[in-house]
């Protein structure tokens, strides 16, 4: 067992050299195709997919922002570049019939929860501080890394958000609203601080084009389920859970991109059409005069999927192999664990020894700044009013 | 060629560890077990524990190589000094008056307590970061541990594994009742385990049964344990433990039959490679006592018996590391089928039909030896229609009492005689056989208070409107039809006053 342990990983170690070998042979055809490699659009995607509805009759939205995490799974964006923020818990709900599931179509065809989820924000997490933090990096050193947007200036970033809004804002569990200035104020962060390479962006919720109404920042692509003025709807009910399932958009939205494989080069126009106002209701709105490229030319997979660019070259590089760094940690592990005296556990319940314990004496503070005033100026009242003769009394 | 060193000191690694991994002695061993128990009150309990033990000095930095212990809770171990962590996620409550007493129980939400080693120097901000860092990895609100629901317990929480000395300062609890568990907590849990959901037990762990339950717990416990008999150096010991009670209504339609698959949708096909020791225990503490109780299927090799809890139990074995187990069928799918006593109890219930007719039920029970048995029923109250009260409802609405009609044995054996020469005390109930004798018992009948209308609520809501009306409307109908005139002031001295008074009485018209 251990033999093959060893064989499997030189052979990923050999295979990790045939793919990233180009940049350490000296022909110089090798490195102009680097360059180009390092120049040209963007070398990783992330994703930051928003629901900000509590309450169990707002199953909707969390079922909405599920499915386009399933379809960013499905094309290739890791757990690791996706943060997902969920402001309810709709799949281990007790009003849930079935749980550990969270349906997108009627008679429960489709899990969109599944058994791989990893929600990095939930429940009382999801508020707008959280999401601009993560937004624009600004966050607590002791964050953990999955809560984090770790993207750079080559880095192309899928916004989703979903949820109640109204004409300029969207609201963040029913206590707190985030203003479409804020939001472009944060993407124009972003711009500055070079945290993407470009950036689409999708709401969708009532009057949702008005949050993209204030962008200023260049690279913004952004679509929008329905036009100021209108009322973004939900798709289908499902007598057995009671609740609507899904809203108009995202689900024909989930539909177009079942449809979609990493290699498809279906381009961004085609996403513009997929809800026309037959099915939907509303009238789904984009704006793409922020975004420098032609949106036929870019690809849905730019920002859904994460397409890596991978040149192969069959030239062969010779490595030394360092086998002494791994065995002298070990042999160090080895000698210094034997210690003198038995240990033992600790008594589970020690009576005894409970009851005689002295309780910790909490140390000793002057008084504070609070009190001294206060003092200082009762005395200085005291002696202005009766005159300074006193003083003998009472020294 | 800036870009070219790097990227050739970073395959230089990769491959270095390869050359040495000739001389690998185990430092690291994986045990998994499944208890399956069926509960008194019809449920099945399954507790699922992963033991990962490694030989091994985490203290100092610079371990690097993890083989079965995950690396997430290794560089936790040495980055915050820890010396043990206990943290669960819990969804239910442990009903202990049905279901027993359980093997490891945990508060509802999130709980964490870590004993910290005596080099910390600051608990307080190691605590934080600690709390932090386990959210990210598990995926749940973890951050919100702070001071206000932080405590350090002065005399419980003693160390579950080694210590030498124990100063509770460097012990930290806190609990998160409001901690939901779900599907994305269970994902990273199965994460850490060395097969990962691919084999052995832990395929079993499918989200979408193991939430259908009645209490779902999952934790994760670390510990520095004894590595020999002699107990002179210590070894990591990571157990990971999830405990799961399937409702009876859930799996088996009301009867106590249960299978794996029925439970887990899923059944075993082979032990993790990675394991020693793969088992699953079944509790047949009953199987012996009577052998038509209950039947297990496939039948087992071996059984253990050791008191657990209190009480003698035994379980059945089944090693999935013994190849004649899986090798009959290629799945193995243990069932458990409880088989019918002879005697049937018998039950005939008549629901009620507003009036027309009431309740009925009837049960025959055979009670068992030195026990006590409780017979309860739950009704709800209805409201009547205001004619249907009695006069005086305050008092109270009466059931009927039940009846009891019980054949007692009895102590001395009667023998069978005349009936028309024994005394007429003895004779009233017929009996055949002189073991027992019958008699019939009645329970008290039951007084219950039903919500009462306000009868006088009529008579008074009828004063107050006419006072209302009688007001309002007449002072109104006044207004509109009476005639007002004004009425000259009278002028005149006194005579004249007097004047007009004697003319009053006297009936003539005044001046």
């Amino acid at each position: 067992m251990a033999v093959s342990h060893c064989l499997s990983r030189a052979a990923t170690a050999f295979t990790a050299v045939l793919l990233f070998s180009f940049g350490s042979v000296a022909a110089s055809h090798i490195e102009d195709q680097a360059e180009q490699f390092f120049r040209s659009g963007h070398t990783n995607n992330w994703a930051v997919l928003v629901c900000t509805s509590r309450f169990w009759f707002n199953y909707r939205h969390v079922a909405n922002t599920l499915s386009v995490y399933r379809s960013v799974k499905r094309l290739g964006i890791p757990d690791s570049h996706i943060v997902l923020m969920l402001a309810d818990d709709m799949a281990c709900n007790p009003r849930n019939p079935k749980p550990a599931t969270v349906f997108s179509h009627k008679n429960m065809e489709l899990n969109v929860y599944g058994d791989d989820v990893e929600v990095d924000y939930r429940s009382y997490e999801v508020t707008v501080e959280n999401f601009l933090r993560v937004l624009t990096g600004r966050i607590p050193p002791s964050t953990p890394r999955s809560k984090r947007l770790l993207s750079d200036d080559r880095s192309n970033i899928l916004i989703y958000m979903t949820g109640h809004g109204g004409n300029g804002f969207l609201k963040f569990q029913d206590s707190e609203e985030i203003t479409n200035i804020e939001l472009a104020d944060a993407f124009e962060q972003m711009w500055q601080k070079r945290r993407y390479n470009e950036l689409l962006f999708i709401i969708d919720t009532c009057q949702g084009a008005s949050m993209y109404e204030r962008f200023y920042s260049p690279n913004i692509m952004a679509l929008a389920s329905s036009q100021v003025g209108e009322d973004s709807l939900s798709h289908q009910p499902d007598p057995a859970i009671g609740v609507h399932l899904m809203d108009r958009y995202t689900f024909y939205v989930l539909e177009f991109l079942e449809e979609i494989n990493p290699a498809s080069q279906t381009n961004m126009n085609d996403l513009f059409q997929v809800c026309p106002k037959s099915l939907c209701v509303s009238t789904p709105g984009h704006r793409t005069d922020l975004f420098q490229r032609d949106p036929k030319n870019v690809l849905i997979t730019d920002f859904f999927g994460s397409v890596r660019k991978v040149e192969i070259t069959t030239e062969t590089i010779n490595l030394q192999q360092d086998s002494e760094i791994m065995e002298s940690s070990y042999k160090e592990d080895q000698m210094g664990e034997e210690l003198m005296e038995p240990l033992k556990y600790a008594e589970q319940l020690p009576v005894a020894q409970i009851i005689h314990q002295k309780p910790k004496l909490k140390d000793w503070h002057p008084p504070g700044g609070f009190i001294l005033g206060l003092w200082a100026l009762i005395i200085m009242v005291f002696f202005k009013t009766y005159g300074i003769k006193h003083m003998k009394f009472i020294f | 060629m800036a870009a070219a060193t790097p990227l050739a000191l970073f395959v230089l690694l990769l491959l270095g560890p390869g050359g040495w991994c000739l001389a690998d002695p185990q430092r690291d061993s994986l045990r998994e077990e499944l208890v399956i128990t069926p509960l008194p009150s019809g449920d099945v309990a399954a507790t699922f524990q992963f033991r990962t033990r490694w030989d091994s000095e985490l203290q100092r930095e610079g371990v690097s190589h993890y083989r079965l212990f995950p690396k997430a809770l290794g560089q936790l171990i040495s980055k915050y000094s820890l010396r043990e962590l206990h943290l669960s996620f819990t969804q239910g409550f442990w009903r202990t008056r049905y279901w027993g007493p359980p093997f490891l129980q945990a508060p509802s939400g999130a709980e964490l307590w870590v004993w910290f080693q005596d080099t910390v120097t600051d608990v307080d901000k190691s605590w934080k970061e600690l709390s932090n860092v386990l959210s990210g990895i598990f995926c749940a609100s973890l951050n919100f541990i702070d001071s206000t629901n932080t405590v350090t317990p002065t005399a419980s929480f003693k160390p579950l594994g080694l210590a030498n000395d124990t100063d509770h300062y460097f012990l930290r609890y806190a609990v998160l009742p409001r901690e939901v568990v779900c599907t994305e907590n269970l994902t990273p849990w199965k994460k850490l385990l060395p097969c990962s959901s691919k084999a052995g037990l832990s395929v079993l762990l499918k989200a979408d049964r193991l939430f259908h339950t009645s209490y779902h717990s999952q934790a994760v416990h670390i510990r520095p344990v004894c590595r020999n008999a002699r107990c002179t150096s210590i070894s990591w010991e990571l157990r990971q433990t999830l405990s799961v009670v399937f409702d009876a209504f859930i799996t088996g339609q009301g009867k106590k039959d249960w299978s794996l698959f029925r439970m887990f949708s899923r059944t075993l096909t082979e032990p993790c490679p990675l394991a020693s020791e793969s088992r699953v225990y079944v509790d047949i503490t009953n199987y012996n006592q009577d052998n038509e109780t209950l039947e297990v299927n496939p039948p087992p090799t071996t059984t253990y018996q050791d008191v657990i809890l209190g009480t003698r139990k035994t379980y059945a074995i089944y090693d999935l590391l013994d190849t004649a187990i899986i090798n009959n069928s290629r799945n193995l799918n243990i069932q458990l089928k409880w088989k019918r006593p002879p005697e049937n109890g018998y039950i005939h219930y008549q629901p009620a039909q507003d009036r027309l007719q009431p309740h009925l039920l009837e049960m025959l029970i055979q009670l068992p030896a030195n026990s006590v048995t409780k017979v309860s029923i739950q009704f709800e109250r209805a409201l009547l229609k205001w004619t249907e009260y009695t006069p005086d409802p305050n008092h109270g609405f009466y059931i009927s009492p039940s009846v009891l009609s019980a054949l007692v044995p009895s102590m001395v054996a009667a023998k069978p005689v005349d009936w028309e020469e024994s005394p007429l005390f003895s004779s009233l109930f017929p009996v055949s056989d002189g073991s027992n004798y019958f008699v019939r018992l009645y329970t008290e009948p039951l007084l219950v208070n039903l919500p009462t209308p306000d009868f006088s609520m009529p008579y008074n809501v009828i004063c107050l409107t006419c006072t209302v009306v009688a007001v309002c409307y007449g002072s109104f109908y006044n207004l509109l039809t009476r005639t007002f005139h004004i009425e000259e002031p009278r002028t005149g001295g006194l005579a004249k006053r007097l004047a007009n008074l004697i003319r009053r009485i006297r009936g003539v018209p005044p001046l």
